[in-house]
């Protein structure tokens, strides 16, 4: 009897996940964008019945899930390139924005006071700035009681989208970045210690004394840290805000790089913000399922009309809409089911 | 007796008892398909470097996932030199408490004291972890480490170990953590082996006048020393894996250093750290050899101790 009403469970069960199969959708990749999909998804599951099942498993494993076809979309922090994306039968689109702020501990100086240039993070990283007055430090932040304390550079342990923004714009303004380290989401760092997470390079920049070191915008907003301020391309000294991420966003031709896949690092513009970044959507061209592709098409679709409160109140930077027509017309022209129709 | 008729019972059919003994044979050679198969998939899944790199792979301090250059040195050195510190601190701190539990300890404390030290085997190793980062490490960094560095920093050659800015991470930190999570194994073997000697050799040792310390050293010890060993194995297995707790407070830096103080990694750290991310075939490949290296650490080290506590438990029934 025990035996039976199990057996009748196990059945439901499977029936159950069978029906909830047909209409709920799945995806795995970049912890970075996961808080603004997960309340997409909480909106859309109220909006429309429709479930979206994110798993932030790191855009790595993101990049193998949507590779071996076991997720209706990957994400991923890092564009994927060209012939990549070709290799795999992959298109991308970038559907989420965000940036990454230098955050630092010293005694006596208030938040948002010290200002940095990229090249002068790039030699703090590369150990080649150890004190915090150096020469450089002091020219750059005149007024600002910089003391002699030795820099503790702190990095992200952990493989991350954060990382590789943050590299890949220390590689853009160092040439000596470039080659002796350059860009990835983990890299072998020269100096300094690394934190597991946003919380773990917070929290050891809260610990030591004269460290810095870089988070998510988003974090370092929530958590109150002290910020510093950049010397953008332009040579104008911002301050991170939605406003200056999107600045950054604004100028960039998207169509410069296949797979929509532009870095918006080191961007030009007076008011740009210079480690913005965009998050990555990957999608098979060709869908086995395309009820669970067209699904995933609705999620986002709706995700750009509706979703732009909801990222600005998480400090993300919504896609422009320019951006998403170009997205729409690239679902148009590229996904497709079996007998070669459009899907969008 | 046995001739008479007696209450009958059903006889279960001899196939029955063949297919148990099966099954139960089947289920224990599981194990050994199960390891085995864990360490086919990672022979087989660090193929590239194995091919790359072939043994230099252990010596080699590169770690570079841009330049795709990898070298196990710096984590295999983080794991062992933590586990060494856990057990410098751990091992004679666990002798004492198991000394104190079955030797000198007043009856009505020895249950709640035994309960306390299971109770701290039972934490989960994440919040050691965080117990570490957010009380241990602030704690070290403002009153241990000045000392230290202060104290023994100008001694020549011993001093190098203590070199550096006090940051309250690092490898001295990592292993110091360690050193609290396996005290709570090492003493429950070690209690737990002590309170076999029988009490007659005891007694007969006090009889002839011997101190406390001279039954222990000379009595106690001796009769148990397979048992300990085999509890210190157990506590070093937990050390050499330890993933969560390490994570957080050794630093995870990929460079090798002489000092303590300065940040380190360790092979299950690095795992943790690097495999959600590890983008790249060669950088995968690396991660999974250096779980097949921690794989083979380990297994030896519990092989050691499971022998060692095979040969005590011979050894006991030998002797009573």
């Amino acid at each position: 009897m025990k035996l039976k009403s199990a057996f009748g469970l196990l059945l439901a069960g499977a029936l159950l996940a069978g029906a909830a199969h047909a209409v709920d959708i799945t995806g795995a990749g970049a912890t970075f964008p996961y808080p603004i999909y997960a309340k997409w998804a909480d909106a859309y599951k109220k909006a429309t019945g429709v479930g979206m099942n994110y798993q932030s498993i790191g855009s790595g494993g993101g990049i193998k899930q949507i590779t071996a076809k076991t997720v209706d979309f990957g994400a991923s922090d890092a564009p994927m390139k060209g012939e990549d994306l070709d290799k795999n039968g992959l298109i991308q689109f970038p559907a989420i924005m965000g940036g990454v702020v230098p955050v630092y501990n010293l005694k006596g100086v208030a938040p948002g006071q010290v200002r940095f240039t990229g090249a002068l993070l790039a030699d703090i990283y590369l150990g080649k700035v150890k004190t915090w007055n150096d020469p450089v430090i002091v020219k750059l932040n005149p007024g600002v009681p910089l003391p002699s304390q030795a820099i503790s550079a702190v990095n992200r342990s952990d493989g991350s989208g954060t990382t590789f923004l943050f590299t890949n714009y220390l590689s853009k303004v160092s040439p000596e970045w470039k080659s002796s380290i350059g860009e990835g989401t983990a890299v072998k760092w020269s100096t300094g210690v690394g934190g597991k997470g946003n919380e773990g390079v917070a929290n050891y920049v809260s610990r030591i004394d004269g460290a810095i070191g870089y988070v998510e915008y988003a974090y370092a907003k929530q958590n109150k840290l002290s910020y510093a301020m950049m010397a953008n391309r332009d040579g104008a000294v911002v301050a991170p805000s939605d406003d200056a991420f999107k600045a950054a966003a604004a100028g960039a031709d998207w169509n410069s790089v296949p797979g929509m896949g532009v870095i918006l690092t080191d961007q030009a513009g007076k008011a740009s913000w210079p480690i913005t970044g965009a998050s990555f959507i990957l999608m098979h061209k060709l869908q086995d399922k395309p009820e669970n592709a067209k699904e995933v098409l609705r999620f986002f679709d709706w995700s750009f009309k509706n979703g732009a409160k909801m990222a600005d109140d998480l400090d993300y930077v919504p896609i422009p809409d320019p951006v998403v027509k170009l997205i729409q017309s690239i679902w148009k022209a590229q996904l497709k089911d079996a007998s070669g129709k459009a899907l969008y | 007796m046995s001739d008479s008729p007696g209450p009958r019972r059903l006889r279960a059919a001899p196939w029955v008892d063949t297919a148990f003994e099966w099954l139960t044979r089947f289920f224990a050679f599981l194990v050994f398909a199960l390891l085995l198969a864990i360490l086919a998939s990672l022979v087989v899944g660090s193929q590239l470097t194995l091919e790359k790199y072939g043994f230099s792979f252990i010596w080699s301090s590169a770690w570079d996932p841009v330049k795709e250059e990898f070298g196990a040195l710096v984590p295999i050195y983080g794991t062992l030199v933590t586990s060494l510190i856990a057990m410098l601190i751990g091992v004679p701190v666990s002798f004492g408490i198991a000394l104190f539990l079955t030797e000198l300890s007043p009856a009505w404390l020895k249950r709640p004291l035994g309960t306390a030290i299971e109770l701290l085997a039972a934490i989960p190793s994440i919040i050691y972890g965080m117990w570490g980062l957010f009380v241990f490490a602030p704690l070290f960094q403002g009153h241990v480490q000045p000392l230290l560095i202060g104290s023994l920093g100008g001694v020549p050659f011993f001093g190098a170990l203590f070199e550096g800015p006090p940051i309250g991470i690092g490898m001295l930190a990592a292993g110091l953590i360690l050193s609290v999570m396996v005290i709570p194994f090492i003493t429950a073997v070690m209690r737990d082996v002590f309170e076999i000697v029988p009490p007659m050799l005891k007694e007969s040792a006090y009889g002839l006048g011997a101190t406390t310390w001279e039954v222990v050293w000379r009595v106690v010890l001796p009769y148990t020393k397979v048992g300990v060993i085999g509890g210190i194995m157990l506590g070093l297995g937990r050390a050499l894996g330890e993933t969560m707790a390490v994570t957080f407070v050794i630093g995870n830096a990929h460079r090798l250093a002489v000092s303590l103080n300065a940040p380190g990694n360790s092979i299950a750290s690095a795992l943790a750290n690097e495999f959600t991310e590890a983008v790249g075939d060669l950088y995968f490949s690396a991660l999974i050899e250096l779980g097949l290296i921690l794989f083979l650490i380990t297994t030896v080290v519990l092989a050691l101790s499971k022998l060692l506590l095979l040969r005590l438990a011979r050894n006991e029934g030998a002797r009573t």
